[in-house]
């Protein structure tokens, strides 16, 4: 009996130290999201320009939908020319590359279009609405949506040439009809 | 019957008018209260360990205005919180539900009392035991024994 409790501390501590090591190797930034597998939600939005952008005027597109915001730096400044590089890239593919500016100030947002000179859509998302349906809690987010316009990968940084093409081939590769 | 069918139909359409002003009457005011209690239970999403109640930042100010809306629509506060865990997850609610391994976190810390305050009580009971063993008596010779207490009570 007194060996036994010569080592229940040790072994009490045997789940802490299993939960800390388990605490220590997950990553409390990489939160997955429960819109994976799911329809995108529709959004309604005005480009810096004033022209509409929805998502329904893209379904049975690929549809890469990037949240950015002029003063995420370097993140968003790495993505841009990415973004911008792979849109004119795939556009003629069926592969449309929206950009939503989200907590920042409109002429901060023209101006970082300007300077990257950015030619995909973009649009403010004043009312954080659109950000807060997509679940977006950082910049730069990257959700990649399929044809049928269901939410396939959500990238949580700065997107690279390999993440978008891998992932828009392997969108394309799938059948397309909605 | 000629009569009353007018009546009826006076009465009827002035129940109807009354029933289309209660749906038409704007939505439901919301108290700074209510948009608070619900916006304590959610997570900041920028911030470190802040509910969006009491964040100051842009995203919790957004946050509290689509709750205030939400709620202005006619949805209960469990439906709002709902609208935030099926975009951002369990993750969003400061408290996690009481099921599933979440009950790790709530119960954990109570296990972890009960166990410290076992091994302290054991460790003290211990520690006391041991103080009170004493030295066997030692065999004191009378004559010595005597004298010690006549040198004691002479002060010398």
């Amino acid at each position: 009996m007194r060996r036994l409790w010569r080592w229940l501390i040790p072994l009490a501590a045997l789940p802490v130290l299993a939960l800390l090591a388990y605490g220590f190797r997950v990553d409390p930034r990489d939160i997955p999201s429960p819109l994976v597998g799911r329809a995108a939600p529709g959004f309604a939005l005005a480009t810096f320009e004033g022209a509409p952008l929805t998502l329904e005027t893209h379904r049975g597109k690929v549809v890469v939908l990037n949240f950015w915001a002029s003063w995420c730096y370097p993140a968003c400044y790495e993505e841009a020319p990415v973004l911008e590089r792979n849109w004119r890239a795939y556009r003629d593919r069926g592969v449309v590359v929206l950009g939503v500016d989200i907590q920042d100030r409109r002429e901060a947002g023209e101006k970082f279009v300007r300077d990257f000179g950015l030619t995909f859509p973009i649009a403010q998302d004043l009312s954080g609405t659109v950000s807060v349906n997509y679940g977006v809690y950082g910049v730069p987010e990257t959700f990649f949506l399929d044809r049928q316009g269901r939410i396939r990968v959500k990238h949580k940084s700065a997107v690279t040439d390999d993440v978008f093409r891998t992932t828009v081939d392997r969108l394309l590769a799938e059948p397309g009809s909605p | 019957m000629s009569r009353l069918g007018p009546r009826l139909l006076e009465s009827l359409f002035l129940l109807g008018a009354a029933a289309s002003l209660a749906t038409a009457q704007p939505a439901t005011p919301v108290s700074q209260d209510a948009v608070h209690e619900v916006a304590a239970q959610l997570r900041c999403v920028v911030c470190q360990n802040l509910s969006v109640a009491d964040s100051p930042s842009e995203m919790a100010s957004q946050m509290r205005a689509i709750i205030r809306e939400r709620l202005t629509a006619g949805e209960r506060p469990a439906e709002v919180r709902q609208y935030f865990v099926d975009r951002y997850g369990e993750w969003i609610l400061l408290s996690p539900p009481r099921r599933g391994f979440n009950l790790l976190v709530w119960f954990f810390p109570l296990a972890a009392v009960v166990v410290g305050l076992a091994t302290v009580t054991l460790l003290v009971r211990r520690w006391t035991h041991r103080r009170d063993v004493r030295p066997p008596p030692v065999d004191v010779d009378p004559a010595m024994s005597e004298r010690i207490r006549r040198e004691l009570e002479s002060g010398s």
